[in-house]
């Protein structure tokens, strides 16, 4: 075996194709079958997609690096499970591109935080963490609600993430910008459409921050926050129902 | 610098800068409506002061061919300047988020300031700025004298440094201004890690026409290290960042997996990026620097061969308890805990091996601060592989994931181990390349020395108590059957330690800091008699028409 090892070290390609190989095996049979295993995500009819503000309001908490100190992952674990709820299934990120669970819990886990707190709540909390919360360490974010949403380019957004495998239609992605609008406006023409399209289960009302001005990021990232958890029902159902 | 270059060399860097150029400025054209706009603006400005500075030592007389009789070292040189001055940015914005922790409200009402934003500046900062430039640096000082033959041109490795440094750049900037794909330690968005890519394969054809010249029919084991750090840290990086981005003229993109799959994308990157960056880059500096300065052989070769495929195989397989009880499925979550548990072996036949190649040099250790980094760097590295291969079982990790357990599991292997066998390496190093005696002060390498070592001891032991603290506290019931604690309760006791743990990397940046001046003295100190080589010349002088 040394031997052999003697004449390796000998040729530079032969180390390289040899590293390759040995490096590769690893990751093709962990992860090649995530993809070809039926059961690695569970099938679910009720699945929701993002509406076009939650995508925009996920792309600033992926921004503002939130994942960095909350999880969206529950642990199949009893003190998780009484803490923060049903156990997370694969399902439930399967439209997350890329996947928020993280790493680490600096603040709670926010993978069921949807619909627990309301708009104001949020919004006050993320004005100023420590009004709601005296002791939290949470920074401020202020500025959130000085910031207008870009909406222009939420059709080019749409388009990414069907590429990549999320069921967007094409009349989803002509009406994006129109839609991110309606979501905050109820009893419009506009709030129908989204309804129309992604569901009577969408949340539809302001969120909160602005109701006179335009749509802000404050506006879009409550919208995330409270659909989290909230696109299907599945984790609440006994097992095997 | 640029009087070292040949007319072609010259004429080359000012094509490859002029295309940068046009690049950049199509990018701001096309982008001005996004930060993609912005980086094509530096990156725009970054080769205009390229050309300049080519266009300034154009017409010096080209170099003699009497450089052929020595190595090309100036890349290594400039490689450690960076290195240092990463190292210093890179620790600074740490020791910053880390006081923030401790009083949220120290920073600017802006959201480049915001903790989630220098979170992975600091990062990148110091695992690519720091780590990076100084594999870099060292690795093209490594191959050329385990090769006895001098870098194949001088363009080439200038190329891959300043060429990286633009990534890492890019990469800083790109997070303040709020470009993130979110991947931990893959965070720079589309067009930034094809930037990469392209540096990145320049470098591996370079080691390998290196490897070529070589002089030497065995290639040594610090080369086998430093080639899997760059052919696997290749495929890593190329498979976890595909993604789709929303436009050619925006940042933005998407994975193009989604969660379990992504997830385990991820972490097979992640915890590889700590494998091959992070351990197999250094290892190749260790098998180096730690026997040329205690003057002794390697304790085993075979030994090194066992460890070294031994890690390049099994740490493949070990990404996924960072998944430990999550939606990925248990088989996978069962096989990375065994392969973890297996990974002990080799890691622990490496520091072995680096600790017994000590042994009839113990008094050196005791004496020279710079030989007792490179001692303690083995000592963190074995510790922090058994506290990891620990943490994979599955119900230790029920206790330390998501906890400040794993911070402090990381610092004790980024500071204990990384970061003190760069700084014993760059301290060897440094009066080599510069042929000076030694360094400016040795002294201030003691002080450096005991900060580091401090610093690392206050970081890690306040983390330790913090996890392990937070994690009872979430899974504690009362006698009534309920959690005993709500969440902000584990916040509230963690405060202590977030002080701690922020005083401990205080110290260890003020060792960075002295490390830093100590150098540029040294640098600065004026040369001791004629020059004199000492053997430290390639086998192959004076072959004209290379």
């Amino acid at each position: 075996m040394f031997g052999l090892h003697y004449r390796l070290e000998r040729k530079a390609i032969g180390l390289v194709l040899g590293i390759m190989l040995v490096a590769s095996i690893g990751g093709i049979v962990e992860i090649a079958p995530l993809f070809t295993i039926h059961q690695t995500v569970e099938d679910v009819p009720d699945m929701r997609v993002y509406t076009p503000l939650e995508v925009a309001g996920r792309n600033i908490y992926i921004r503002e690096g939130c994942y960095a100190c909350h999880s969206q992952m529950i642990r199949t674990l009893r003190d998780e499970v009484e803490r923060y709820g049903p156990y997370s299934l694969a399902v439930e990120s399967k439209y997350d591109h890329p996947m928020l669970w993280g790493s680490k819990r600096t603040g709670p886990d926010l993978a069921r935080i949807g619909g627990k707190y309301s708009d104001e709540w949020h919004v006050a909390h993320l004005m100023d963490p420590r009004a709601v919360v005296p002791e939290s360490v949470m920074p401020s974010y202020g500025w959130l609600a000085r910031s207008d949403l870009r909406t222009d380019n939420l059709g080019r957004h749409l388009k990414a993430l069907r590429t990549v495998g999320v069921p967007y239609t094409d009349e989803m992605i002509a009406s994006a910008s129109a839609d991110a609008y309606g979501q905050t406006a109820p009893d419009t023409n506009f709030a129908a459409g989204v309804a129309k399209r992604y569901g009577e289960a969408t949340n539809i009302r302001p969120f909160g921050a602005t109701p006179n001005g335009g749509l802000t990021e404050m506006d879009a990232l409550v919208a995330y926050l409270q659909i989290l958890g909230r696109l299907t029902d599945a984790a609440h159902r006994p097992v095997g129902g | 610098m640029i009087a070292e270059l040949t007319k072609n060399e010259r004429n080359g860097a000012l094509v490859i800068l002029a295309v940068l150029t046009v690049v950049g400025l199509v990018m701001a054209v096309a982008g001005y409506a996004d930060p993609f706009g912005i980086h094509g603006g530096l990156v725009a400005i970054a080769a205009l002061a390229g050309i300049f500075a080519v266009i300034s030592g154009y017409f010096a007389p080209e170099p003699t061919l009497a450089r052929f009789g020595e190595y090309y070292d100036t890349p290594s040189k400039i490689g450690i300047g960076l290195a240092m001055a990463w190292a210093v940015f890179g620790l600074f914005v740490g020791d910053w988020v880390a006081w923030l922790l401790a009083y949220p409200n120290a920073t600017f009402d802006a959201g480049w300031s915001s903790f989630g934003r220098l979170r992975p500046v600091h990062t990148t900062g110091v695992i690519f700025g720091f780590g990076g430039n100084a594999l870099i640096a060292t690795s093209f000082h490594v191959m050329q004298r385990t090769c006895r033959a001098r870098l194949p041109d001088q363009l080439t490795p200038l190329f891959v440094l300043f060429g990286y440094n633009l990534f890492c750049i890019l990469a800083v900037t790109g997070y303040l201004m709020g470009l993130t794909q979110s991947k931990e330690y893959a965070e720079p968005e589309w067009y930034v890690d094809l930037w990469l890519v392209v540096v990145w394969v320049t470098y591996l054809v370079l080691y390998l026409r290196l490897l070529a010249r070589r002089r030497e029919p065995h290639i040594y084991v610090a080369n086998w290290y430093y080639l899997a750090f760059i052919v696997v840290v290749a495929m890593l990086h190329v498979v976890n960042n595909l993604a789709v981005p929303i436009s050619f003229y925006e940042a933005k993109s998407y994975s193009l997996f989604s969660g379990v799959q992504d997830a385990m994308t991820e972490w097979w990157y992640g915890h590889n990026a700590v494998a091959f960056f992070l351990t197999s880059g250094f290892l190749g500096m260790m098998y180096y620097y730690l026997p040329k300065r205690a003057g002794r052989p390697i304790f085993s070769y075979r030994m090194s061969i066992v460890s070294f495929w031994g890690i390049t195989f099994f740490y493949m397989w070990a990404g996924s308890h960072h998944l430990h009880y999550t939606a990925l499925p248990q088989w996978v979550q069962t096989l990375g805990m065994t392969f973890s548990l297996m990974l002990l072996i080799p890691s622990w036949g490496s520091a072995g091996n680096a600790l017994l190649t000590l042994n009839g040099a113990w008094g050196r250790v005791r004496d020279d601060a710079t030989l007792r980094f490179m001692m303690v760097a083995a000592v963190f590295y074995g510790l922090t592989t058994f506290e990891g291969s620990f943490m994979a079982i599955r119900s230790v990790n029920s206790l330390s994931h998501y906890t400040d357990w794993t911070i402090g599991h990381v610092h004790a292997g980024a500071l204990g181990w990384v970061a003190m066998i760069t700084f014993g390496s760059i301290y060897a190093l440094v009066p080599w390349l510069w042929k000076r005696e030694g360094m400016y002060s040795p002294r201030a390498v003691e002080v450096h020395f005991w900060l580091a070592l401090g610093g690392t001891l206050v970081y890690v032991l306040a983390m330790w108590n913090s996890g392990i603290i937070q994690g009872l506290m979430w899974r504690t019931y009362n006698d009534s059957g309920t959690l005993a604690y709500s969440f902000v309760d584990s916040v509230v006791a963690m405060r202590p330690y977030y002080i701690a743990r922020a005083i401990g990397g205080l110290m260890f940046l003020l060792g960075a800091i002295v490390g830093s001046w100590n150098i540029w003295m040294t640098v600065r100190m004026p040369a001791p008699v004629p020059a004199d080589a000492g053997g430290d010349q390639p086998a192959i002088a004076l072959q004209a028409g290379e």
